[in-house]
């Protein structure tokens, strides 16, 4: 009973964005994917939430096909919240909202008490049922994340998918958005620039990298400076954090962006000699 | 604007609304055969109606009742269908480009179309086996499949589609004014320049049966279509993920804006303005929501241009005036209006 990955490769034209992905996100807990500009997370999302097909390896549902669950299917189970969506209409918050029911309402169907109550719920799960009758134009960049999030969850979904949902927004928000995602009763995977924020809040952390999954697992396991330097190029200290047992905190060092150590490299045998020559391989 | 905003809750609210708009727009209609060279008064209009429609037998002179059967009432109706498939290809080509400028002739209709027709008459396409409608509705075609193909491989999103629109009619008004500078007359020319802004005159009943039922079947499907294009708010990526079935629809409805445009340029020549403003007039009232956009888009236009059809008409004794010159002298002040009123209102 998961949203699985297998072996998946998609590809622009010729150039693979991503290559033989396998990864298998867990009912319940909320997985983080980090990794540089380009590395292929936000292809990996679009995977996950079925808008890009696999060009090869499968994308499962509950080990049925995504492809085969249907468009209209799948929205009611996955929601998709993409990186800066706008627009010039003038909608207000509740219009916005609403379109998360699209999936459920057909043709000739009504618009019903419980869609109403539906969006209601959303628009509570988020703060922002004050604002329902605002104009988008109006909103401040959190306002707006907030509304796409409960967009989403008014497609009642099992499956909630963020790009960046961070993005733009000041470090209060930052949080607040975080948290509120944290505690929603939802399997959630976004993917994340801060990694401070990855760990956090986030269960289970994935690297992605050349359109690879570099590492996965617990953040305290999978953020070490050794992760960092090979995959960001960067110089910092990890420690581990007091408050919340088994997460940790990222010091970066200035002036400490270092040439990668991977590129050439990345084959595992190649990995493998060279964690060795570093003592990290017992 | 709140009253109207949380989606299709009131269903009676929206047939009320839809049945006043459609009394409304038949009296315009009754109305506007009452105006021309000849008054005729509006009673006389509904009795040679009535006598026609189910033979109420009501006493009305022959000629009057000429007038208005055969020339004025299918020019309304043509005019009311043409209006109301111009505002609703407008708005879904909007909602589905994302771009508040465009508008029916971007996907190259109307410059195919004039490519057509000039060819049909200036050069003799067809060797007189079809008239400059055909030819224009062929050009249509033409140009409308070039624009496809090109937005194709471009990569079929909305920039590609706007700028293959933008290929496509520059190239195909080149087209036009090479074989107008290169064949034509200075009489043909100016006929040309007339038939090219819009021109009702030579409608009869034949085209209201290929005019209405192509607006009604246009119109109803885009409104079939309504949550999808809501859905489109936010983009495709957006649509898609909340279970649109994203391409299939862009097909269905960017061939059903491109087949009513292609069908009224066709009659009626390339009427501009209608498709790009109406649209933006009716947001002002009903706000952006497709359930209640398309069909006031649609009563606006085909009122708007009923209306307009009589003042090109009745403006210059003994002259009719290109409806197209109308629409935008009209309509563009009566826009801005719209557009201060509707910020202040805001």
């Amino acid at each position: 009973m998961s949203l699985e990955l297998r072996n998946v490769d998609w590809q622009a034209g010729f150039k693979k964005i991503i290559t033989d992905i396998s990864l298998k996100v867990e009912p319940g807990e909320f997985l983080g994917l980090i990794g540089p500009n380009g590395s292929g997370k936000t292809t990996l999302m679009s995977v996950l939430g079925g808008l890009k097909r696999p060009s090869r390896g499968d994308a499962t549902l509950d080990g049925q096909a995504l492809k085969q669950i249907g468009r209209r299917n799948l929205a009611r189970r996955i929601g998709f919240v993409e990186q800066q969506a706008t627009t010039i209409d003038r909608i207000t918050v509740a219009e916005a909202v609403s379109l998360g029911r699209t999936p459920y309402l057909s043709l000739l169907s009504r618009w019903s008490e419980r869609d109403d109550a539906v969006v209601r719920d959303a628009l509570d799960a988020v703060d922002m049922r004050a604002m329902s009758d605002r104009v988008w134009q109006t909103l401040s960049g959190g306002e707006k994340q907030r509304v796409h999030i409960a967009r989403a969850l008014a497609q009642e979904p099992e499956y909630l998918l963020l790009d960046e949902p961070t993005n733009h927004l000041d470090i209060r928000h930052q949080l607040g958005l975080m948290e509120l995602v944290r505690t929603l009763p939802v399997t959630v995977v976004a993917a994340l620039h801060d990694l401070n924020h990855a760990a956090l809040f986030c269960d289970r952390i994935a690297i992605v990298d050349h359109g690879k999954i570099y590492a996965i697992g617990a953040p305290g396991d999978i953020i070490t400076s050794e992760n960092l330097r090979d995959v960001f190029g960067i110089s910092a200290t990890v420690e581990p954090d007091d408050l919340h047992p088994g997460r940790c905190m990222i010091r970066y060092h200035a002036g400490s962006s270092i040439p990668k150590l991977n590129s050439g490299t990345d084959t595992p045998t190649a990995k493998l000699a060279e964690d060795v020559k570093k003592g990290r391989v017992a | 604007m709140t009253a109207l905003t949380v989606n299709y809750r009131n269903p009676l609210r929206l047939i009320t609304a839809s049945s006043a708009a459609l009394v409304l727009l038949l009296v315009v209609i009754g109305v506007a055969a009452s105006m021309g060279e000849t008054a005729i008064p509006v009673a006389t209009v509904f009795k040679a109606v009535a006598n026609h429609v189910w033979h109420a037998g009501y006493d009305v002179d022959a000629i009057d009742a000429g007038i208005i059967w055969n020339y004025r009432i299918s020019r309304a109706i043509v005019a009311a269908s043409c209006g109301a498939s111009l505002a609703v290809a407008g708005v879904v080509l909007q909602a589905l480009l994302r771009n508040a400028l465009a508008d029916p002739y971007l996907l190259g209709i109307s410059a195919g179309a004039s490519t057509g027709a000039v060819s049909v008459a200036l050069l003799g396409f067809g060797a007189g086996m079809f008239g400059v409608s055909v030819g224009a509705f062929i050009g249509a075609l033409v140009a409308f499949a070039f624009v496809a193909i090109l937005a194709f491989p471009a990569g079929r999103g909305a920039g590609a589609i706007i700028l293959a629109g933008v290929a496509g009619s520059q190239l195909f008004n080149a087209l036009t004014s090479f074989i107008v500078t290169k064949t034509a007359t200075a009489n043909e020319a100016r006929g040309i320049m007339f038939w090219l802004l819009g021109n009702l005159s030579g409608v009869r009943w034949s085209d209201v049966s290929l005019a209405l039922p192509v607006a009604l079947i246009g119109v109803v499907i885009c409104l079939a279509h309504a949550r999808s294009l809501d859905a489109f708010t936010f983009g495709r990526d957006s649509a898609a993920s909340v279970g649109v079935p994203v391409r299939r629809v862009y097909v269905i409805l960017i061939a059903c804006a491109a087949s009513m445009t292609a069908v009224m340029v066709s009659i009626v020549g390339s009427i501009g303005f209608v498709g790009l403003v109406i649209p933006h007039a009716a947001r002002f009232f009903v706000g952006t929501r497709h359930g209640y956009l398309l069909p006031l888009s649609a009563v606006i236009g085909a009122i708007f241009l009923v209306m307009a059809d009589v003042v090109s008409r009745i403006i210059l004794e003994g002259q009719v005036l290109p409806i197209g010159v109308i629409t935008a002298l009209i309509g563009a002040p009566a826009f801005a209006l719209i557009l201060c009123h509707g910020r202040v209102l805001r």
